[in-house]
């Protein structure tokens, strides 16, 4: 497995079911060729999709709906990484409220970044706020 | 996919209302608003509303999904009415508990258990 190449993408994307669909279909059949357990799968899926949610109706709120959201993968033996960039003003990721607090706890909103942090081995970012690079290492190490 | 039909099944049963999901996957934003909003209506027909909606087959959920959820145990207990949870993936258990939903929700393990639950 370690003499894989690893798998790479990079595309534009809109708030579209079917083009989410399919571009999360393509990290997953590479999550998939490269051994990763069910339970990465589910981690890998929850968190990308979390980020993009959080880019098209937080990052682009005000944007026309047109606007695009870049997403980059790359999957590996050993990792998976996948950046999620909006064309938004960003925000700052150490304001947002904790939603486990209990003043919070029945609030509908503000759980994505949460389970992102959950979710993946690290969160990345960048200083604006309007890109996050989401690092998934490989519980068993791969490879 | 999502402007079609509903993506729930409804099953009265007794005083309870079993509510199940069609899709394996809740993500979409547009599916999930419209299962909130068709969920809303069942609770407004009721007095007392009980409602059991089961997990069985879901594979994914977002924390969208999970907002929605939010919001009808809220609107359920504005009314004067109860929630249960059941059926739940151990995956997406771990998401409740991660989030702490596990404590604002009743949630069994089986529908069975669930609809006896209800006083």
């Amino acid at each position: 497995m370690s003499g894989q190449p690893e798998e790479s993408a990079a595309v534009e994307l809109v708030n579209d079911r079917t083009a989410i669909d399919s571009v999360e279909a393509r990290l997953l059949a590479a999550v998939d060729r490269f051994g990763y357990s069910q339970a990465s799968r589910f981690a890998i899926r929850l968190a990308t999709e979390e980020a993009l949610m959080n880019a098209f109706n937080h990052g682009h709120k005000g944007l026309p709906a047109t606007t695009p959201v870049r997403l980059e993968f790359t999957v590996s033996p050993r990792r998976v990484v996948v950046v999620v960039e909006d064309r938004g003003a960003g925000f700052d990721p150490g304001a947002v409220a904790d939603p486990t607090c209990d003043e919070n706890l029945e609030c509908p909103t503000g759980r994505g970044l949460m389970l992102m942090r959950a979710y993946a081995t690290e969160v990345r970012h960048n200083a604006t706020g309007n890109r996050v690079e989401l690092v998934y290492e490989r519980p068993d190490g791969g490879g | 996919m999502s402007s079609t039909g509903s993506r729930l099944s409804v099953k009265r049963d007794q005083q309870v209302t079993r509510i199940g999901f069609i899709d394996r996957n809740i993500l979409d934003e547009s599916n999930i608003q419209a299962i909130g909003e068709e969920i809303g209506s069942l609770i407004d027909a009721e007095p007392e509303p009980r409602m059991l909606i089961s997990f069985e087959n879901v594979d994914h959920l977002s924390s969208a999904a999970l907002g929605t959820l939010i919001t009808i145990n809220n609107k359920v207990r504005n009314r004067g009415g109860q929630l249960r949870l059941a059926d739940i993936d151990p995956q997406i258990y771990e998401v409740f508990v991660i989030t702490k939903l596990n404590k604002l929700f009743e949630i069994h393990e089986t529908s069975e258990d669930a609809f006896k639950s209800f006083s």
